[in-house]
């Protein structure tokens, strides 16, 4: 699960649903996976309105990444002002949010403190009945 | 200037909310002057007026179920018409043409020509005076003569065409994806798996396109998110039931992402359920593109236990709560299935963005009646009504049709928030927060059938009467 979806996801409670707190899920115990992709500036743009940066910063700082600007960086900043290439901004953001993903670990809900696994990748975000 | 679509001649109501969802992702006007189900080739102006072959390239580049797009050089019930017709249209275009290369071929439908009377056909155009030679395999001109006969047409002299077509081609549709993403090919695949031509065409419907999200809450063995990211998508997937996205070890979701080289547009899968879904209430999809189980071959089911004991934490004999134990499979419960499509409706308007798709599959028990129009009537009383949403326009409702059931692929819009209709959502809200109340109170004793009209009337094999 790439770094960028950990952005959308929150606790699937319903009584969670409305608290602050409930977003972003923590990672805890994780362990990231580095895989190279080639870099798609089209989409990092289409991307940067839509992410929570305040969540983006915690969730880098909790996994121990490289700290992210302070804020949501401008579509200007992700080109090279002289050569027109992509900017150093634009290659760390794709690294983090294309190249990083979680491959094993827990999603904790700060709100409920309910451990969501994740397995190969794969999230669990099952509920058992009491919690529906 | 027209151009003529030929269309290939299936799944015919799905081809022109395809192409139009095309002309929106493109950004081209599309004026349709002819189109029928019945007829393969369809008569088009783009942006309402001259040819543009970059325009009429982007448009038809990605369709599936076009098959290319051809510049229109003339049309006619006869041979004499259709000459005629091309002299009025193209006259003008001829001396560019003169010293290019060309071919031409012949596209007959419900009919066929011999060899001999293919070579006559081409002849009958020698007055448009080309001189640069016939080259067979890479013409600066290809020449396609459409020719359309009556189905069973028969005639003394044989049967003689209703209406013919003399088109330039400008380009191939991206029909040959739908062999690359053939299932038969596919390592990873399930039985509810979507087939690959319809999966794609569900992608364009969708608008999946580089730079944008695309989202499957029933994803299985990834049969849309890889239609979505073909097109470019990022996508990501879940599902209710973990094994079909985990699969096996060289046989899972990510390895058909892997073998299609779209692994870096795969963002993940997780295991969910919509109606209790960890995707945040924010506006951030694109696309949202399912087929929600229809409880025939996999059963409806939500997160929760009709059982009362259930309900409430359980502990295990060691004192443990049974949830936190490795190996926990949370107990599930049968779940309307017209329930769940509103679910689905209330889930996309939170998270589609302006003019963001919602592309959904349903069944519809009871086949497509044959009727004498081009319109196809859904017999009577076995209709379901389509689904709902004030923030959600419907765009499109094509049907697939089988021998006792067909289904529907349902394109929604979503609209701006000022765009929306403030006393339809006022009630729409007020009924959903009655029929929450209602579940409440009456608790969950129902059986899949009660739950699920389709299922029911599928296992008494859409027999009349019978309720």
């Amino acid at each position: 699960m790439k770094v960028l979806t950990l952005n959308f996801l929150t606790c699937a409670r319903k009584t969670c649903k409305q608290n602050p707190a409930a977003f972003p899920l923590h990672p805890k115990e994780a362990e990231l996976e580095q895989i190279e992709t080639d870099i798609n500036p089209l989409f990092i743009q289409n991307m940067l309105p839509r992410l929570d940066w305040e969540a983006m910063k915690t969730v880098t700082n909790e996994l121990g990444l490289p700290n992210l600007p302070l804020e949501t960086p401008t579509a200007e900043a992700l080109v090279d002002e002289s050569s027109g290439e992509p900017s150093q901004t634009l290659k760390d953001l794709h690294s983090l949010l294309m190249e990083t993903s979680v491959a094993s670990g827990k999603l904790v809900c700060a709100n409920c403190g309910h451990e969501y696994a994740v397995k190969e990748g794969i999230a669990n975000f099952l509920l058992p009945s009491h919690m529906v | 200037m027209e151009y003529l679509i030929r269309f290939a001649q299936l799944h015919e109501t799905f081809r022109k909310p395809e192409t139009d969802s095309l002309a929106e992702l493109t950004g081209v006007t599309i004026d349709w002057e002819f189109y029928s189900e019945k007829s393969p080739y369809s008569i088009v102006r783009l942006d309402g007026g001259e040819w543009n072959s970059a325009r009429a390239r982007n448009l038809i580049a990605r369709s599936i179920l076009a098959t290319g797009i051809y510049e229109l050089w003339g049309a006619g019930t006869d041979y004499a018409s259709l000459h005629a017709d091309v002299r009025r249209r193209t006259q003008a275009v001829w001396p560019e043409c003169y010293t290019q290369s060309f071919r031409f071929e012949i596209d007959a439908f419900h009919g066929s020509r011999s060899t001999e009377e293919r070579r006559r056909i081409y002849e009958s155009f020698k007055y448009m005076g080309f001189i640069g030679g016939v080259d067979m395999s890479k013409p600066d001109n290809q020449f396609t003569v459409f020719e359309e006969y009556q189905l069973d047409a028969v005639g003394n002299a044989g049967p003689e065409p209703i209406r013919l077509y003399l088109g330039r081609a400008v380009a191939e549709s991206g029909r040959k994806a739908v062999n690359k993403y053939n299932l038969k090919k596919r390592k990873y695949i399930a039985t509810t798996s979507m087939d690959a031509e319809l999966s794609l065409v569900t992608a364009n419907m969708a608008l999946a396109a580089p730079g944008r999200i695309a989202y499957d809450p029933f994803t299985g063995t990834g049969s849309f998110p890889l239609s979505c990211a073909h097109f470019g998508s990022a996508v990501a997937g879940s599902d209710l039931d973990g094994r079909s996205i985990r699969g096996a070890p060289q046989r899972n979701v990510a390895t058909n992402f892997a073998q299609y080289n779209t692994s870096h547009l795969y963002l993940g899968g997780f295991v969910a359920d919509v109606t209790n879904s960890p995707l945040v209430q924010r506006r951030f999809l694109d696309s949202i593109v399912c087929d929600p189980p229809y409880g025939v071959r996999e059963g409806l089911k939500v997160l929760g236990s009709p059982r009362i004991e259930l309900q409430q934490e359980v502990i295990l004999q060691d004192g443990t709560p049974a949830h936190l134990a490795p190996g926990y499979i949370p107990p599930k419960k049968p779940y309307s299935f017209f329930r769940m499509l509103d679910d689905i409706l209330a889930f996309s308007a939170d998270r589609l963005v302006d003019r963001g798709r919602l592309c959904m599959w349903m069944p519809v028990a009871g086949a497509v009646e044959e009727t004498g129009s081009d319109e196809a009537i859904v017999g009577g009383e076995t209709e379901f009504a389509i689904p709902r949403h004030p923030a959600l326009e419907v765009l499109s409702v094509c049907t697939q049709d089988f021998n006792k059931w067909s289904r529907r692929l349902l394109t929604y819009r979503r609209l701006k928030d000022q765009d929306i209709n403030q006393t339809e959502l006022a009630t729409y809200k007020e009924y959903r927060k009655t029929m929450n109340n209602d579940e409440a109170t009456q608790g969950h004793r129902f059986s899949a059938d009660d739950l699920n009209d389709f299922r029911r009337k599928y296992f008494q094999g859409f027999k009349d009467g019978v309720v």
